[in-house]
């Protein structure tokens, strides 16, 4: 059983873009500065302020949403056992968007210091338990049905609240808000988002052993000890948790869940449990290395990075498809 | 040696009844063939036995202890369970497949110590896939898929083992491989095999003991000599029978229509 270092590689890569990310943007700042002034006091002060307010917690959003994205697509394409499955599937992350598109429709997110993740995350919560209701005591097939129905259901409030927006600001920044960004975000948004994040992924990263006998089929993998209904429940905790904490301060950011597996799996002979550690850094080097792209790309309004994600991943997709089209009978 | 009985056991779906008050008792040691024609119940009961369904009556009870009793972990690791023309959902390798069989004794995280990949060899071994190992499980041919899905089933070492249709879709020599290797199993190991099965005459042949079912009942339970002769297939399979004994008393060959 021969093994390649994929996951040391990743995590290198990861480290690189991580740091590539905190030295980009409109405002070049020399290493040297930033390690420690040689420099006047106040351009280092300046420089300070934009690496510890600004691009720290971006870098670390980043890193922690594209965890949580490409984790969460690795075990819902391991639990639906469908290579097309994505963190969209339970309609958690609709849902995160509709609580954070209410807060910014009803005015709310003025006025209340994170409104905006707090709702997302309520949205995110409340989604989760409706699908849970739905599809509870069904199979897999149940779970999809009940989660893409919840999901239409979430997409329609969204569509309602820019429909009936009070005023042209609120529907531009809902409009603004749902294409998705790390940008601008601040620490308190990541300390309150950061935890969910984290928990989400340590549910999601224990259902390795599960996934990996549900490739035998549902009848096989109960055979051998694996409880169904409580993995679909922790599945679905996790992805309320991770994905939707994501979704809350970040908006929609498509196809790095759908695509981060992909990527790697071939890599890890298509084991389920095997994907989910490089699925994980996959999915957060792909969302920083799209977000330095957007800073870099020679554009007078920065590209939002839901807006890049979706460019790139779109193509990606329908190359999916056309293989898929070739190999399955 | 393990022991599994079943008293008043029925199953029934929209009230139509799938399985009908089966009692049985049977213990390590024997090999039963559970023959009867499609639609007979065979796959239900082999499912109500391995604790994968709950009966609607009755009970199914592993050495005294009820399976309902049991955690599906614990059961998980003294029986194995194999459907009929089970398949593999993802381009996994052969070995990696058989491997999945040590589920209920792997810890969360971490990869095979020294007595797991033993017990791997072993199995890959035993189902003569040693060509195979490397291989994606979804581009094997369905005997050689069949024979893969038996080494998972057998690699846990199962005290109780329940497979359905173990012989469909082999050539001549890996089915008297794979029956022969069930008949061991039992008679020289003592574990419990019991395998729903078409080819009646590897049956005669292989098995200790007989269980021929029909609409849900069992009809007929004893050793192959005593219980299956010419009126008992008649009436199971609504064709005309005839049973021949082999000149070297050990089996019969059955002959149709």
């Amino acid at each position: 059983m021969r093994t390649r270092p994929v996951v040391p590689v990743l995590a290198a890569a990861l480290a690189v873009l991580f740091v590539a990310s905190l030295f980009t943007g409109r405002v070049w700042l020399p290493p040297r500065e930033i390690l420690g002034g040689t420099g006047d006091a106040a351009g280092t002060e300046l420089a300070r302020l934009i690496l510890v307010e600004l691009r720290l917690p971006r870098a670390l959003l980043g890193l922690l949403a594209g965890a949580s994205l490409g984790l969460c697509g690795a075990v819902l394409q391991g639990l639906t056992r469908n290579p097309l499955a994505e963190p969209g599937l339970l309609g958690i992350s609709s849902g995160a968007a509709l609580g954070a598109v209410i807060a910014i429709y009803s005015g709310l997110a003025l006025e209340v210091p994170l409104a905006t993740p707090l709702l997302g995350l309520a949205g995110a919560f409340l989604t989760a338990l409706l699908t849970l209701a739905l599809g509870r005591g069904g199979g897999m097939l149940v779970l999809i049905l009940a989660g893409s129905s919840v999901s239409g259901l979430m997409l329609a409030g969204t569509a309602l609240a820019l429909n009936l927006a009070p005023n042209p600001y609120a529907a531009y920044e809902i409009s603004q808000w749902l294409l998705g960004s790390i940008a601008d975000k601040s620490w308190d948004q990541l300390a309150l988002a950061g935890p969910f994040m984290v928990i989400g992924c340590a549910l999601l990263m224990g259902t390795g052993r599960a996934l990996d006998a549900l490739a035998l089929g549902e009848l096989q993998a109960r055979s051998l000890g694996i409880d169904l209904p409580r993995l679909r429940l922790r599945i679905i905790a996790g992805t309320a948790l991770a994905v939707g904490a994501a979704t809350s301060i970040t908006g929609a950011i498509g196809f790095i869940g759908l695509v981060a597996p992909h990527l790697v799996r071939h890599l890890v002979d298509y084991e389920p449990r095997r994907v989910l550690v490089p699925a994980t850094l996959c999915g957060a080097a792909v969302l920083l290395a799209a977000d330095i792209g957007t800073r870099l790309l020679p554009l007078d309004q920065e590209l939002k990075l839901g807006v890049l994600t979706g460019l790139v991943g779109a193509p990606f997709f329908i190359a999916l498809v056309l293989r898929l089209k070739r190999t399955a009978p | 040696m393990i022991r599994l009985a079943a008293e008043g056991l029925s199953f029934a779906i929209a009230r139509r009844r799938i399985v009908w008050n089966v009692a049985f008792e049977a213990g390590g040691g024997e090999f039963i063939a559970l023959i009867g024609p499609n639609g007979a119940g065979k796959s239900t009961l082999l499912t109500l036995l391995a604790g994968l369904a709950p009966p609607t009556v009755g009970r199914v009870t592993v050495d005294g202890t009820p399976l309902a009793a049991l955690k599906a972990a614990e059961l998980a690791r003294r029986r194995a369970y194999l459907p009929q023309n089970p398949r593999c959902d993802w381009p996994i390798p052969v070995e990696r497949l058989v491997a999945l069989g040590l589920t209920p004794s792997l810890p969360s995280f971490g990869d095979f110590d020294a007595e797991d990949r033993r017990r791997i060899d072993a199995a890959i071994a035993a189902c003569d896939l040693e060509a195979h190992r490397a291989q994606a499980a979804t581009t094997l041919s369905g005997g050689e898929l069949a024979r893969a899905m038996l080494a998972r089933a057998l690699v846990g070492d199962p005290h109780l083992l329940i497979v359905d249709e173990p012989l469909a879709g082999l050539d001549p020599r890996h089915a008297i491989d794979t029956v022969r290797r069930l008949r061991a199993l039992a008679v020289e190991e003592g574990r419990l095999v019991i395998a729903a099965m078409h080819d009646l005459n590897l049956a005669l042949r292989h098995a200790t003991r007989v269980w021929a079912v029909s609409s849900g009942n069992l009809v007929a339970d004893g050793s192959p000599r005593e219980v299956v002769d010419a009126p008992l297939l008649q009436s199971l399979f609504d064709v005309p029978a005839r049973v021949h004994a082999d000149a070297d008393g050990e089996g019969a060959r059955v002959e149709f229509g």
